[in-house]
C-alpha cells in the first residue's frame, strides 16, 4: 500500500464544506434565486407601494405592517419551497445516497443542509430588510432578537416538512406540491395578510397553521405587540410532528 | 459476504449471495440485468440493510460501522449520484473536502481527462464524462476498498481504457476493487476473479481460465458454423469419430442454423466437416474456429432468452 492510511477530514470541516456547497448551489440555481429573492422582494415592493391588495394595516405605516410577512413568506421559500426540490431531485439522482457513502454521512449531510439554508436565509434578511428601509420600515428594534428566535423555529418546521415531502414523494411531484403549497400559504396560509383578515373559517384555521404562526409572530415581534404564545405552540407542535414524519418515513432510495 | 439475501416486495432480489473480494485484487460480479448485482453491492455499502445473512467490509458491518467504514471505501454508484447544478471539478473537489489527505485534484482530472469539461455543469456533460468524473470522486479519498457499480456503462473506448489503467493502478496499490458489470471484455481483461450471478444467486466463480475451461475439453478450441437448420448432427460427430477416433467429440445445433463442435479439434477436422457437409448437399455460410469466450460461459450458464 502506497498511500498513507485513509482518515476523514474533521467532521466540522466536512459539514462547513456541504453548507457552503448547499448555499452556492441555491444562490447559482436561478430558479432558486427567483422563489427566494426577487419574488420576495418583488411583493415587498408591490404590496407597499400599491394598494392593489386591500390591508387593514390597524393604523400602523403599510411598510411596517407588510415587511414582517415578506420575511416570514421568505424563510418559508428558502426552508421549505427551495429545500424541497432540491432534495428531491438530489434524491432521484443519486446524490443523497452518493453523499451518504463518502465520510460526510447522512448526519452530515443534514447538518450541512440546515446550515446551508440558515446561510441563504441571512442573505434574504439582508436584502429584503435593506429594501425594506429603503421604503422607510422603522422596525421594534427590542424585536429583532425575538423575530430571530420565531424564524429559526419555523426553519426547523418548514426545513422538516421539505425533508418529509422531498423523503416520499417523487421528484416531480413535489416540484408541483411546493409550488403550490407556496402560492396557497401566500394566498390564504396567513403570512402576509393576518389570519383575521381572511375570509371565512380561515380566519379561524390559519392561525394553527405554521405559516400563520410565523406571520403573526413576526408581525408580534417587529410591531412592538409581542409574539403572541400561540404562534410559538403551534410552531413547536409543527415541528415535531414534521419531524417526526420526516425521520420514519424519509426514503434516501 | 456470507448467505446475502434482500427481498423486495416478496420477491428474493439477492438470494444466499456467497463472495469474496480481496486486497490488490479485482473482483468483478458479472450478470445479466436484474440480477441483483447492484443490490449486492448497496449492501456492502451500507445503503441497504440485507434481510439476512452476513455482509463484512474490511471485517466491519457497512450498517453498524458506517462511520469508521465510509473513509475507507469509495463508492461509484451506478445512476452516478453527481449533483446536476455544479461544475464537474466543483464536484470533485467538494467531494475531496470530506477527507483529510484525499488525492491531487489536478494529477487524478488530468488522469481521467476531466480538465476538458472542468468547468462545465454536471447536468451538460455526456454518460461517459459523467461516469469519468464518478469514478473520480469514488477514488480521490485514498480508499482501500473500491465498489464500482457498472463503471463503464455509457463510455467511448478511449474513456473506458482510461478507467480500466486506473482501476489497475487501484490493484497495484493493494486496492480491493469490486466491479459490476455485464461486458465480458471488462471482467475478462480486468477482473483476477470473477462470480457470475443470476436470480440473486452466484453460479459461478473463479479466475477467467477457470471460467473458460469446461471439462474436458479444456479450454481446447472450438468449431462454430452455420449451415441450414436440421443437420444430423449425430451422424456429424460419429462421422468425425471415425476419421478421428481420439473420442469425445460433440456435435451440437445450439440455435437453428447455429452448430459447435467440441472435441480434439486438429486441421484434419476441418476437412473431415466440409466433407461432410458436401457429402450432405449443404453449403456453410459462417465458419469460426476459437475458444470458448466468456460471453459463452456467460450465456450457457444465464440462457440466451431475453428479459
Amino acid at each position: 500500500m502506497t498511500s498513507p492510511f485513509p482518515a476523514p477530514a474533521p467532521a466540522r470541516r466536512r459539514i462547513a464544506a456541504q453548507a457552503s456547497f448547499e448555499t452556492r448551489a441555491i444562490l447559482r440555481n436561478g430558479e432558486q434565486l427567483l422563489v427566494t429573492i426577487v419574488v420576495p422582494v418583488l411583493l415587498l415592493v408591490g404590496l407597499v407601494r400599491t394598494s392593489v391588495v386591500d390591508l387593514d394595516t390597524g393604523g400602523v405605516d403599510r411598510v411596517d405592517f407588510v415587511t414582517p410577512g415578506i420575511l416570514a413568506l421568505a424563510c418559508v421559500t428558502t426552508s421549505f419551497t427551495s429545500q424541497s426540490i432540491a432534495t428531491a431531485f438530489d434524491r432521484r439522482n443519486g446524490v443523497l445516497r452518493l453523499l451518504a457513502t463518502t465520510p460526510l454521512g447522512r448526519g452530515g449531510l443534514l447538518a450541512g443542509k440546515i446550515l446551508g439554508v440558515l446561510a441563504v436565509q441571512v442573505v434574504q434578511v439582508a436584502v429584503i430588510g435593506a429594501v425594506a428601509l429603503g421604503l422607510g420600515w422603522q422596525p421594534v428594534l427590542a424585536g429583532v432578537l425575538p423575530a430571530l428566535g420565531l424564524g429559526l423555529l419555523g426553519t426547523a418546521a418548514f426545513t422538516a416538512l421539505a425533508l418529509l415531502l422531498a423523503g416520499t414523494l417523487r421528484a416531480e411531484g413535489v416540484l408541483a406540491v411546493a409550488n403550490l403549497v407556496l402560492v396557497l400559504l401566500v394566498v390564504g396560509g396567513g403570512l402576509i395578510v393576518p389570519p383575521a383578515e381572511l375570509p371565512g373559517p380561515l380566519a379561524h384555521v390559519a392561525a394553527f397553521l405554521p405559516s400563520g404562526a410565523l406571520g403573526e409572530g413576526l408581525r408580534g415581534a417587529l410591531l412592538g405587540t409581542g409574539v403572541p404564545a400561540l404562534s410559538v405552540v403551534v410552531l413547536l407542535g409543527w415541528t415535531a410532528a414534521f419531524g417526526a414524519g420526516a425521520s420514519k418515513l424519509f426514503r434516501w432510495h | 459476504m456470507r448467505g446475502l439475501r434482500k427481498t423486495y416486495g416478496g420477491r428474493d432480489v439477492v438470494d444466499g449471495l456467497d463472495l469474496q473480494a480481496t486486497a490488490g485484487a479485482v473482483t468483478a460480479v458479472l450478470g445479466p440485468n436484474g440480477a441483483g448485482k447492484t443490490t449486492t453491492v448497496e449492501c456492502c455499502e451500507g445503503l441497504r440493510s440485507p434481510d439476512g445473512g452476513t455482509v463484512r467490509v474490511l471485517g466491519l458491518d457497512p450498517v453498524a460501522d458506517a462511520a469508521a467504514l465510509r473513509p475507507r471505501v469509495g463508492v461509484m454508484l451506478q445512476d452516478g449520484g453527481l449533483p446536476t447544478g455544479v461544475r464537474a471539478m466543483e464536484m470533485l473537489r467538494h467531494v475531496s473536502r470530506m477527507y483529510a489527505a484525499p488525492r491531487d485534484v489536478d494529477e487524478l482530472a488530468e488522469r481521467l481527462g476531466l480538465h476538458a469539461f472542468a468547468r462545465t455543469a454536471v447536468r451538460r456533460l455526456s454518460g461517459g464524462q459523467r461516469q469519468r468524473l464518478a469514478l473520480a470522486a469514488a477514488v480521490v479519498g485514498r480508499p482501500e476498498v473500491v465498489f464500482l457499480d457498472e463503471p463503464s456503462a455509457g463510455m467511448d473506448p478511449q474513456s473506458r481504457h482510461a478507467v480500466w489503467d486506473l482501476v489497475r493502478e487501484l490493484r497495484a496499490d493493494g486496492v480491493a476493487v469490486v466491479l459490476t458489470t455485464h461486458l465480458m471484455d471488462e471482467a475478462e481483461d480486468l477482473a483476477d476473479v470473477v462470480h457470475v450471478v443470476d436470480h440473486g444467486r452466484v453460479i459461478a466463480s473463479g479466475d477467467v481460465p477457470h471460467l473458460l475451461s469446461d471439462g474436458a475439453s479444456g479450454s481446447a478450441p472450438r468449431v462454430r458454423f452455420a449451415a441450414r437448420p436440421g443437420l444430423p448432427v449425430g451422424a456429424l460427430a460419429a462421422h468425425l469419430a471415425r476419421d478421428l477416433p481420439d473420442a469425445g467429440w460433440s456435435a451440437v445445433e445450439a440455435e437453428p442454423g447455429e452448430y459447435v463442435l467440441a472435441g480434439p479439434v486438429a486441421p484434419a477436422t476441418l476437412e473431415a466437416l466440409t466433407g461432410w457437409l458436401a457429402a450432405q448437399d449443404t453449403l456453410v455460410t459462417r465458419l469460426t474456429v476459437g475458444r470458448r469466450t466468456l460471453e459463452d460461459v456467460f450465456l450457457d450458464l444465464t440462457g440466451r432468452h431475453l428479459r
